[in-house]
């Protein structure tokens, strides 16, 4: 689905009324929630999300600097949630790459000449097919449209792997507990509780 | 051993384990937790049979959602009732300490750590929220996190890291009479863009920025995030150990003097390298005035909103154009003839001591426009008692501003503090973007001399020109 826009910041992606929630599920509803529905609830009939011809879109195509702002990691969850895979921009903002990560949600960095060659041939033609390869780091969509992307190894690793985060970092109890055996815990922060 | 900046050595003292092909594992010296960004962690701790590993290194506070009425009012929205009671109960049962409601500490939690010397220089510092940038003042790497990674640090108080790229800020010159840390950083992200740090810590240094008091530099770091920094920071010196020493959690006796000799290598080496350096000449900011739905489109407000023609390129001219409409601005109107419906003095940037004292001197012996309906919101209920002591709330008041508990209220709209669609609104916040404060709302960044000048007055107006009672 071409998102034809730059900049677009988590507040758009999933508005502040929506982090009330204490899940991390059902926020599909939300997504782009101010883009969709005027302040009645009605449709925004013209907003692309709306367009029958992406209602199974998995991947999202949008400008530079997608997710900037809050760090809102519901921001991911709302992609998901609605049914997004991966989102292909010309950059990210730091927090929103990180946040997608851990979420099995694929951030993918091309140039601006091939997101907007992308986008132009979503929006021309009927049916469009994208596909991102994650294990060929390669989008292509059986038109004469490939083009390489770049993704840290070890976290295309974790990714293709479901490798789970936290215990990953447990596999390093021994140096963790080294390292805080030399930084205890201050004296007046451990006053706290009693405060 | 070569160089290091700042970062470098905050970094390197963090590191954990680095293994091969990996990210760096870094300790986190302190985790700030708030009632929206942790449900969901606590859940997953729970989920997995987990305990908070450090809970003295975690600190809770209620902040996003708290109304800023009297407290001991119930809570109206029943969704925002239900996450505090969340937080309560997860901090009760994980053992983590809690600022709540009703507590003298209470605050936003990135005014609370620094005013109760837990926020100290040279620490990892992280918070579900990307204002966490504002502890970078105090010489310690401080860095917004997500859900998951909040989950991760309760579990095992450490956070793989991508080591990011490091950009020298050097600010020279002198500013101005009028012209704040506030329009610092807007001068910054004006010039940079919202992206323009994408992908690095900033390191702010020069004469400008040594001669900034800490909320001075709080603010300043605090709007990092806006440049799409990973953090920011300033190298720790004798005005960073004046603000911290004695304060409650602060060290004390021989452990203070022990970290204060340690705080002192905390600046970079001369010759350290950076990915980027830029060099700011404090004599090219004014008191700007955002017009548009990001903090990057602003302009002084001598200027005009832009003309559409003035963009090169074409999806930054579509942006603008949007922006504009979403405003209700036409290009080329006079900055100092837009007129405003709200005011909100409060948030994270700018709801400290000083920048009250600051409103407050425009503010006195004058009245608040009867157009405007114009809010002060403490960043801290410390603050507030302070501001009270000062008679800074009398001030307020007596010219027609709300004077209310604190919280992060109109910032972000999540608590019933909200602007009504269409209203524009003067604001000490960190961000402009479509529905920031509400629905529809139309806000505009300012430091807190113009806003409280923008009630006065009705519409903005250039504070060096002020008539101070």
């Amino acid at each position: 689905m071409p998102l034809d826009k730059v900049n677009v910041d988590t507040d758009q992606i999933i508005p502040k009324q929506f982090l009330k929630r204490i899940e991390r599920t059902g926020f599909g509803e939300f997504l782009f929630y101010d883009w969709r529905f005027s302040g009645d609830g009605k449709k925004i009939a013209d907003f692309v999300l709306h367009a029958p011809r992406y209602t199974e879109a998995s991947i999202l195509v949008a400008g530079k600097n997608f997710g900037c702002g809050s760090s809102r990691e519901h921001a991911v969850w709302a992609l998901a949630d609605y049914g997004f895979r991966v989102v292909i921009a010309s950059s990210f903002a730091d927090i929103f790459s990180n946040n997608s990560l851990k979420n099995g949600f694929l951030t993918v960095r091309l140039s601006d000449e091939q997101v907007a060659e992308i986008t132009r041939r979503a929006k021309e033609i009927e049916g469009y097919e994208l596909t991102v390869d994650l294990e060929a780091l390669r989008v292509e969509d059986g038109r004469g449209f490939s083009a390489p992307f770049a993704m840290d190894e070890f976290s295309r690793h974790c990714l293709l792997n479901g490798l789970d985060d936290i215990g990953l970092t447990l596999q390093h109890e021994p140096d963790i507990a080294a390292y805080e055996a030399k930084h205890p815990v201050s004296a007046e922060m451990t006053a706290i509780l009693a405060g | 051993m070569p160089p290091r900046t700042l970062f470098e050595k905050v970094w390197d003292a963090h590191v954990v384990t680095a293994p091969e092909g990996q990210s760096a594992l870094l300790y986190i010296d302190l985790h700030l937790v708030h009632e929206v960004t942790s449900p969901q962690a606590f859940d997953g701790l729970r989920t997995a049979g987990r305990k908070v590993r450090q809970p003295l290194r975690t600190v809770a506070t209620v902040d996003h959602n708290i109304p800023t009425t009297p407290r001991g009012l119930p809570i109206t929205d029943p969704i925002a009732a239900k996450q505090i009671e969340a937080l309560q109960k997860n901090c009760r049962e994980f053992g983590v300490p809690l600022f709540d409601m009703d507590s003298a500490e209470q605050g936003i939690v990135h005014i609370i750590g620094p005013e109760l010397g837990i926020t100290l220089p040279g620490m990892t510092i992280v918070c579900g929220d990307s204002h966490t940038s504002t502890h970078g003042a105090f010489g310690s790497l401080a860095f917004g996190i997500g859900t998951s990674e909040v989950e991760h640090v309760l579990a095992t108080q450490c956070l793989p890291q991508t080591r990011p790229k490091t950009m020298r800020i050097n600010v020279s010159g002198k500013l101005a009479e009028g012209v704040t840390a506030k329009d610092l950083a807007l001068g910054i992200i004006g010039r940079i863009g919202t992206d323009g740090a994408t992908g690095h810590v900033i390191e702010y240094s020069g004469e400008v920025v040594r001669g900034l008091s800490m909320e001075g530099r709080m603010t300043l770091c605090n709007m990092s995030i806006e440049a799409g920094a990973r953090a920011g920071m300033i190298a720790p010196d004798e005005t960073t150990f004046a603000y911290s020493r004695g304060r409650r959690f602060a060290p004390k006796g021989k452990d203070w003097e022990d970290a204060v000799a340690y705080w002192r290598t905390l600046a970079s080496d001369p010759g350290a390298k950076f990915d980027r350096v830029i060099e700011i000449d404090a004599a090219s900011l004014a008191p700007f005035v955002t017009w548009g739905t990001n903090p990057g489109m602003v302009v002084a407000v001598t200027a005009r909103v832009p003309e559409l023609k003035s963009f090169a390129l074409d999806a930054d001219r579509r942006a603008a154009e949007q922006a504009l409409a979403y405003m209700g601005l036409n290009p080329g109107t006079p900055v100092e003839e837009i007129a405003v419906d709200r005011v909100f003095i409060g948030s994270c940037t700018n709801s400290r001591i000083e920048d009250l004292r600051a409103a407050a001197r425009v503010a006195k012996g004058q009245h608040v426009n009867p157009k405007v309906r114009a809010m002060v919101v403490p960043g801290s209920q410390a603050i507030k008692h302070a501001a009270e002591v000062e008679g800074l709330d009398r001030i307020f008041l007596d010219a027609g501003f709300e004077w209310r508990e604190s919280g992060c209220s109109m910032c972000l709209g999540m608590n019933p503090d909200i602007l009504q669609p269409g209203e524009r609104c003067a604001s000490t916040s960190n961000r402009n973007f479509e529905g920031r404060q509400g629905r529809g709302g139309r806000t505009h960044l300012v430091s807190p001399m113009m806003a409280a000048a923008a009630a006065i007055a009705g519409h903005f107006t250039d504070i060096r020109n002020w008539r101070f009672n």
